[in-house]
């Protein structure tokens, strides 16, 4: 199993050094993997219809109770199946979509790298683990996003996604942590073993706020869905694959997980239902505004994600049953509208919805995709959303208190949604055949293939949904702990539900046919703008960026004596204040060992080079100077039984000396010196300093000399790790992580250095 | 600084310099010593040589640029770290050969870890170094 998640990461990570030899075949090379994860996924179908879930655990880091368990239940089955299975298509329809492209290998490797994260996320039992797969799929999503990089829209799309979407990250962590505190652990099937305790904890409010706002950025709910539309500057399989089908899905996917553990209550119904009643409204009459197919696709997806927020929000039977319906049907419906907009795209090279029309003439089985998958959003009977929509009206007129406002926005929302995606999947495909475009042709099968296959899938599903029956009985159990046994059918009989689907058929068409596009309505939207979320996003962030550039030339202007003295007075305060309430000072002068002469020689060695270095009138005498006593220092570890450190310290200082002889040797001489008044100042923040690391010095003598800490790992050195050398087993062993990101600081420090050294960002210049 | 003693020297000096740090990179389990260490010793030399010789003279005898060490070295560290996972311990379990190996001794993921930190040591000095004097 943790091969089966993390193999996108292996793979992506060796693409950059064989894409040289693959640049042909690399497309089929991928695809092979989410074929071969979904066959593998598929293979455990049967256990899981049998028993609930099932449970693959690897060690990480027991001691914090942060381990690598996958759950693999009917909800986890379902995101995996549809991350693999649309994965997979979408891999094969990229391999001719940016055929040729430069980059094509590093598209591959970040879709791989997506696909992994994303299949960690549903996967993770451990909520800290399935942290780290969240974010993960932030990262790699703000790769896909800016994959255009020359293009500055796309990449500021990509920052605003990764902005909003790591906050809400960041937020969901501290969720996770407060849940942790209170249940005690960070394994969900073990919370889950008894919801009471969290439900009933003085802190349930913050914990549902938290992960409400994780799960809203994520799925770009209201009013944090702005960056979505944005994110489509990404090539279309990504919108196709990122935006509609799998990552925004991950906060619906958050909610339904939690929904046995924290739903049913109060303010988790009220708040989901009004968050997703708003969202699902405003992104349907917003989608209608929209010419650009992509914008149009972006809003109604807003307005998916809406409903099954709403859905999870009513949170009765029928709505759950719903939830897990829906999810199938608009990743189906919605990747075929994604996919089949790139085509018309890649074709025709617009996106103008008011310029397109009559392609069927010229490409036969993409407008049968599309057609059908429109019919399928629209929920018309024999297609699967119509099997959804029933379930969806059944569970807002049976609601009890507002089930007449509730199902009257449900019904609204979806009647707004068939045009949209009438517009998209329809509209493009039937009337005049503009001259223009008489001689487009019809793409290679690795384009039409994958959406007519998923649009028939609708069909199948929609036409015998006893095929999904059962699977969709072990989705909804894993959402609703004792689920009731369902009955998927086509017909219902007569009954409200059917009044109503017959209702939003029929103010659809309308619409339709009275409703054209054009940019007219988008214009006059324009107005509001200064009050849309994304430019308050917008205006906080350029405020932020205006406080740090005030901060940051504030405290760094450019001197490095400025530095020294800002961090001097910093830790002499901070220090000092608490020196001032606690110090104890008394020196026991008969455990202070024999001066040596060895030791005394060395001291007035320090003593007089410090008395060269401040009068020393060349740079090269203070240079040596401050050698010398880096070597003294050493002499003193020496002496005191510390050789590592002797050893350390004396390469360090000698590389410090050659560093400092390498730019000062060039300088000129001398010339100008500082005056009287800063000298004095320079030396009182210097006495200030060395009298408060003096103090600090005695006061550790008050501390006792020996501890647990060095005694355990005196004793624990060579048992545990086998060598003999405490400091080196402690720095590559006991704490070798800590090593570990140490090396990194260093090696991001040499880049630092290397990148403003030798960077040149004005190529002029050069010349 | 380019006397003929300091040159003929530092020739000499380099590889037994690079020896010696290889030398205290090993013996670090159990006695002074270390990747830290070692990794400073082996920059050092490179440093002095460039100092006798110039730059373009030690950049041809490396041959690899040294800002490739930064990420081997960061590789290596990782997988060491890494590795006891594969076998179903948590990782940065300490894991060990059962025989030493003639002249280096036990042999364990530690070590590896060692070499690591070793190399990124050797590459990020290296990369400081080297940019700042080619700058100036």
């Amino acid at each position: 199993m943790i091969l089966a998640v993390l193999s996108g990461f292996l793979i992506a990570a060796l693409v950059p050094f064989f894409s040289k030899y693959l640049k042909k075949t690399i497309p089929f090379v991928f695809s092979a993997l989410p074929i071969v994860l979904f066959v593998y996924f598929i293979s455990y179908l049967n256990q899981i219809k049998l028993s609930s879930h099932k449970m693959f655990s690897y060690l990480w880091v027991p001691s914090m109770g942060i381990d690598l368990d996958f759950r693999l239940d009917g909800l986890s089955m379902l995101f995996a199946l549809m991350i693999t299975g649309i994965g997979s298509l979408v891999f094969l329809y990229t391999a001719n979509y940016l055929k040729g492209h430069q980059y094509l290998d590093r598209f591959y490797g970040y879709l791989a790298m997506f696909m992994a994260s994303m299949l960690g996320l549903v996967l993770s039992d451990n909520l800290m683990t399935m942290f780290v797969f969240w974010e993960l799929t932030s990262i790699s999503s703000f790769f896909l996003i800016g994959f255009n990089n020359e293009d500055p829209e796309s990449r500021k799309s990509a920052l605003t996604a990764l902005g909003v979407t790591g906050m809400g990250g960041l937020v969901l962590l501290a969720g996770i942590i407060v849940i942790a505190s209170v249940g005690d652990s960070y394994s969900f099937t073990e919370l889950l073993s008894s919801p009471e305790i969290i439900k009933s904890s003085s802190s349930y409010l913050w914990i549902i706020g938290l992960v409400f706002i994780g799960a809203f950025t994520k799925s770009a709910q209201f009013p944090f869905h702005f960056w979505l539309p944005g994110a489509m500057k990404a090539p279309t399989p990504v919108s196709t694959y990122l935006h509609s089908a799998t990552m925004v899905k991950a906060g619906i996917y958050l909610l339904a997980r939690f929904t046995p553990l924290l739903g049913d209550t109060y303010w988790w119904n009220s708040t989901l239902i009004t968050v997703g009643a708003i969202t699902m409204i405003f992104a349907a009459v917003h989608s209608l505004f929209r010419i650009d197919l992509k914008s149009i696709l972006a809003y109604s997806t807003i307005s998916a994600l809406g409903i099954l927020v709403f859905l999870i929000g009513l949170g009765t039977e029928d709505a759950l049953l719903g939830a897990a319906l829906f999810i199938v049907t608009h990743a189906l419906y919605k990747a075929t509208l994604f996919l089949v907009t790139g085509i018309i795209d890649h074709e025709t090279g617009t996106r103008d919805v008011t310029r397109l029309g009559g392609l069927q003439k010229v490409m036969k089985p993409v407008a049968i995709a599309g057609f059908l998958a429109a019919l399928s959003s629209a929920g018309i009977p024999l297609l699967l959303g119509f099997i959804s929509k029933e379930v969806m009206y059944e569970a807002t007129f049976h609601f009890g208190k507002w089930a007449i406002l509730l199902t009257a926005l449900i019904v609204l929302t979806k009647a707004l949604l068939f045009v949209a995606g009438f517009w998209v999947g329809v509209r493009p495909f039937t009337g005049q055949l503009p001259s223009e475009y008489e001689k487009v042709h019809l793409p290679s099968p690795l384009l039409w293939v994958p959406p007519l296959l998923m649009a028939i899938l609708c069909v199948l599903f929609g036409t015998a949904p006893i095929i999904i029956e059962s699977f969709i009985q072990s989705v909804y159990s894993s959402i609703m702990p004792n689920a009731p046994e369902i009955h998927l059918a086509l017909w219902h009989g007569l009954n409200w539900p059917l009044g109503l689907s017959a209702l939003t058929l029929a103010l659809g068409f309308g619409l339709y046919f009275f409703l054209k596009p054009s940019n007219g309505l988008l214009e006059k939207t324009k107005k509001f703008e200064s009050i849309a979320p994304i430019e308050l996003a917008n205006a906080f962030g350029n405020l932020f960026l205006g406080f740090a550039k005030f901060w940051t030339n504030f405290f760094q202007n450019g001197y490095l004596r400025n530095y020294v003295i800002s961090i001097l007075i910093f830790v002499t305060i901070l220090a000092g204040y608490r020196l001032f309430f606690g110090v104890d000072i008394h020196l026991d002068w008969t455990q202070i060992s024999q001066i040596t002469p060895s030791e005394l020689i060395v001291v007035i060695l320090m003593v007089t080079s410090i008395f060269f270095a401040l009068f020393s009138p060349t740079r090269t005498g203070v240079i040596v100077a401050l050698g010398i006593i880096g070597l003294a220092i050493c002499l003193f570890f020496l002496y005191y039984s510390a050789p590592d450190l002797a050893m350390t310290q004396f390469s360090i200082d000698t590389l410090t000396v050659l560093l400092f002889m390498l730019v000062l040797f060039r300088l000129p001489k001398n010339t100008t010196f500082s005056s009287r008044k800063t000298r004095i100042r320079d030396a009182f923040f210097s006495l200030m300093f060395g009298t408060l690391i003096s103090v600090l010095a005695l006061e550790v003598f008050e501390a006792p000399s020996s501890s647990e800490v060095s005694d355990f790992y005196a004793e624990s050195s060579y048992l545990l790790a086998k060598g003999k050398n405490v400091v080196n087993v402690i720095l590559v062993d006991f704490r070798g992580i800590d090593t570990m990101v140490e090396t990194v600081v260093l090696v991001i420090a040499a880049l630092g250095v290397l990148s403003l050294l030798k960077l040149d960002l004005n190529p002029s210049k050069k010349d | 600084m380019k006397s003929l003693i300091f040159k003929t020297a530092s020739n000499y000096l380099l590889p037994l310099l690079l020896m010696f740090s290889i030398f205290i990179l090993l013996r670090g389990h159990y006695l002074p010593g270390g990747g830290f260490v070692g990794g400073l010793m082996a920059a050092l030399a490179f440093m002095l040589y460039s100092f006798a010789f110039g730059l373009k003279e030690t950049r041809n005898i490396v041959k690899l640029n040294p800002r490739y060490l930064m990420p081997i070295g960061l590789a290596i560290t990782i997988l060491a770290a890494v590795s006891p996972f594969v076998i179903g311990l948590p990782i940065m379990t300490g894991l060990w050969f059962e025989e030493p190996l003639i002249m280096v001794g036990m042999v364990g993921s530690a070590l590896f870890f060692d070499i690591g930190v070793y190399l990124i040591v050797i590459g990020s000095t290296l990369t400081i170094m080297f940019s700042i004097s080619e700058t100036i």
